[in-house]
């Protein structure tokens, strides 16, 4: 653990120099600590990649003490064994009017859609982080194969629910935004919703799996969201080895 | 409705002390830039909530008031009148249905503060009142004020005449913004990014606020600062204040409406009880950083407290 000072009132700990599974579940391990012992002082917790940042009240804590609270954890909990993950299983319905960038996909992969499809929607992607807009997730875990450059010109506007991939990354835009994001299909669900209890649909350290839906399937969901009717199936499984 | 805008100003927006707890879903802070004027101004008119309130940067526009009210105006001298009256600065002002209150340009400073008893009445979103504008949310439709918006305040009428009896001999003393702002950084939290030489050059330069400057962050111009091997970072989290080195070697300062995260190198971070006075600065203006210790601002944070 590295403790760097971020001004007078926040903390960065870091856990390493890369984008990893092994360096983010520290992150999300200490987040969590911090959560569960309600550690005095602490404000506000920002888990990124490979870093957390702490916000403190100086009136309250002071560095020192924060480092030595944290330095004083020993396990830390970095083995997650025994624990859970939290899976949310998001629709996608791929292609249709959401897939613009599919066959540009297919071109450049040399896979067709279908496998493209499929290799998108069998992993279980963790959300490393969140950051850039409310609700904008940084997923790990996408298939080498389907890795696809961002688009030379951004788009001026891409709608919300649209599920892109941007290089080595994927994810789901929460908003209307410009975009360089390569899309290849959409969800009904709203990752924000400022009018609903839980604006923010996910937290950093869950997990997505995207779920294959039909057109109809989306409309139909998207009626049941309006509604108020419809819920995101989670599961819990046993995290594996990393 | 109790006040209307009837001219609007530069950027006049509401905010509080800011949206804070969601930052780990990407939604920014938002909230006053200068703490110590919106305090103020609260204070003069006798709220203790943590209420509302308008911000007004560079020239702070006209408004009417349809009910009694209590109004202070902080911050950046924008010679504020009540019906075309010098009303001065840093104390209570009582505001009779019908009267106008006008902020002219900024003579000294950049944002003025513009508080009213019982505070500005939007609807709280996500624990805040403060407007992202990036998200168009909270705030006055989630954007600066225009011309014909109208909205009440918390507490008007009679209630107004008396919360004035109250704090009628509150005041604060004027505030001079003066040009070079020297203000105290904490170094990194990347500063092993830079060379020695090029730390050097950032403690010892003048820097120009730049006219892109805005909410979200100063951008400063003058002498770049030299970096090991590029600033690029794996993103992380990003403070009220951090100075980030992009590419081009010159540093911006970020503020109120900053990104949760970013992608570049940080090399210091303002001391949050000198903030109040380096938002103060215009497009113009001249930075300078003076580094000490974080113990020192530990100790410069307690004695405030004091």
């Amino acid at each position: 653990m590295k403790f760097m000072p971020s001004g007078d009132r926040a903390m960065v700990v870091e856990f390493g120099n890369e984008i990893s599974t092994g360096v983010n579940n520290q992150v999300h391990a200490l987040a969590e600590r911090i959560k569960r012992e309600q550690v005095p002082g602490v404000l506000e917790l920002v888990p990124t990649f490979r870093s957390l940042m702490v916000y403190y009240d100086p009136w309250q804590t002071s560095y020192p003490k924060l480092r030595d609270t944290f330095l004083g954890s020993g396990g830390l909990g970095e083995s997650a064994g025994g624990r859970k993950r939290r899976i949310l299983k998001i629709p996608c319905c791929y292609g249709a009017r959401f897939g613009l960038d599919l066959a540009d996909m297919e071109k450049h992969t040399g896979l067709d859609r279908d496998e493209i499809i499929t290799i998108h929607s069998s992993v279980d992607y963790k959300i490393y982080m969140m950051g850039f807009l409310p609700g904008f997730v940084y997923l790990g875990g996408l298939n080498k194969r389907i890795e696809m450059p961002r688009l030379k010109t951004p788009r001026v506007k891409i709608q919300p629910g649209a599920v892109g991939i941007g290089g080595s990354q994927t994810g789901v835009y929460p908003m209307a935004s410009p975009g360089g994001w390569r899309l290849m299909g959409g969800t009904p669900v709203d990752f924000y919703d400022p009018d609903r209890e839980e604006p923010i649909l996910c937290k950093a350290g869950e997990y997505i799996r995207f779920v294959p839906i039909t057109i109809d399937d989306y409309y139909d969901i998207r009626r049941m969201i309006v509604k108020g009717t419809y819920k995101v199936e989670t599961v819990e499984e046993d995290e594996t080895c990393l | 409705m109790s006040v209307k805008v009837i001219i609007p100003g530069a950027l006049t927006t509401v905010q509080d002390a800011g949206r804070y707890g969601y930052q780990s879903s990407g939604i920014q802070t938002s909230g006053v830039m200068d703490h110590k004027a919106y305090e103020e101004a609260n204070a003069l008119v006798g709220n203790t909530g943590g209420e509302a309130v308008l911000e007004a940067t560079l020239f702070g526009g006209m408004m009417e008031v349809t009910a009694d009210t209590v109004a202070a105006v902080t911050g950046a001298d924008m010679e504020p009148k009540v019906n075309n009256v010098p009303c001065g600065m840093n104390r209570p002002v009582l505001l009779r249905a019908g009267d106008t209150l006008s902020l002219d340009m900024a003579k000294s400073g950049c944002r003025s503060y513009i508080a009213f008893a019982g505070g500005v009445d939007v609807p709280v979103v996500l624990g805040s009142r403060s407007t992202n504008m990036k998200c168009r949310m909270g705030g006055y439709e989630g954007r600066p004020l225009q011309t014909g918006d109208a909205f009440e305040t918390g507490l008007w009428g009679e209630e107004a005449a008396e919360r004035y009896e109250e704090v009628r001999d509150r005041s604060f003393p004027a505030e001079v913004y003066t040009s070079p702002i020297e203000v105290r950084v904490i170094e990194g939290p990347q500063a092993e990014y830079f060379t020695e030489k090029g730390k050097e050059t950032f403690y010892s330069a003048r820097y120009t606020i730049s006219d892109q400057s805005d909410r979200m962050g100063y951008r400063l111009e003058g002498e770049a600062i030299e970096s090991v091997d590029g600033t690029d970072i794996i993103s992380d989290g990003i403070a009220f204040g951090a100075v980030q080195v992009p590419a081009s070697g010159r540093p911006i300062v970020l503020l109120a409406d900053r990104q949760t995260t970013g992608g570049y190198a940080k090399i210091a971070t303002v001391c949050s009880f000198d903030i109040p006075r380096l938002v103060q600065g215009k497009p113009g203006d001249t930075v300078c950083f003076r580094r000490i210790s974080l113990e020192e601002a530990q100790r410069i944070n307690e004695n405030n407290r004091k």
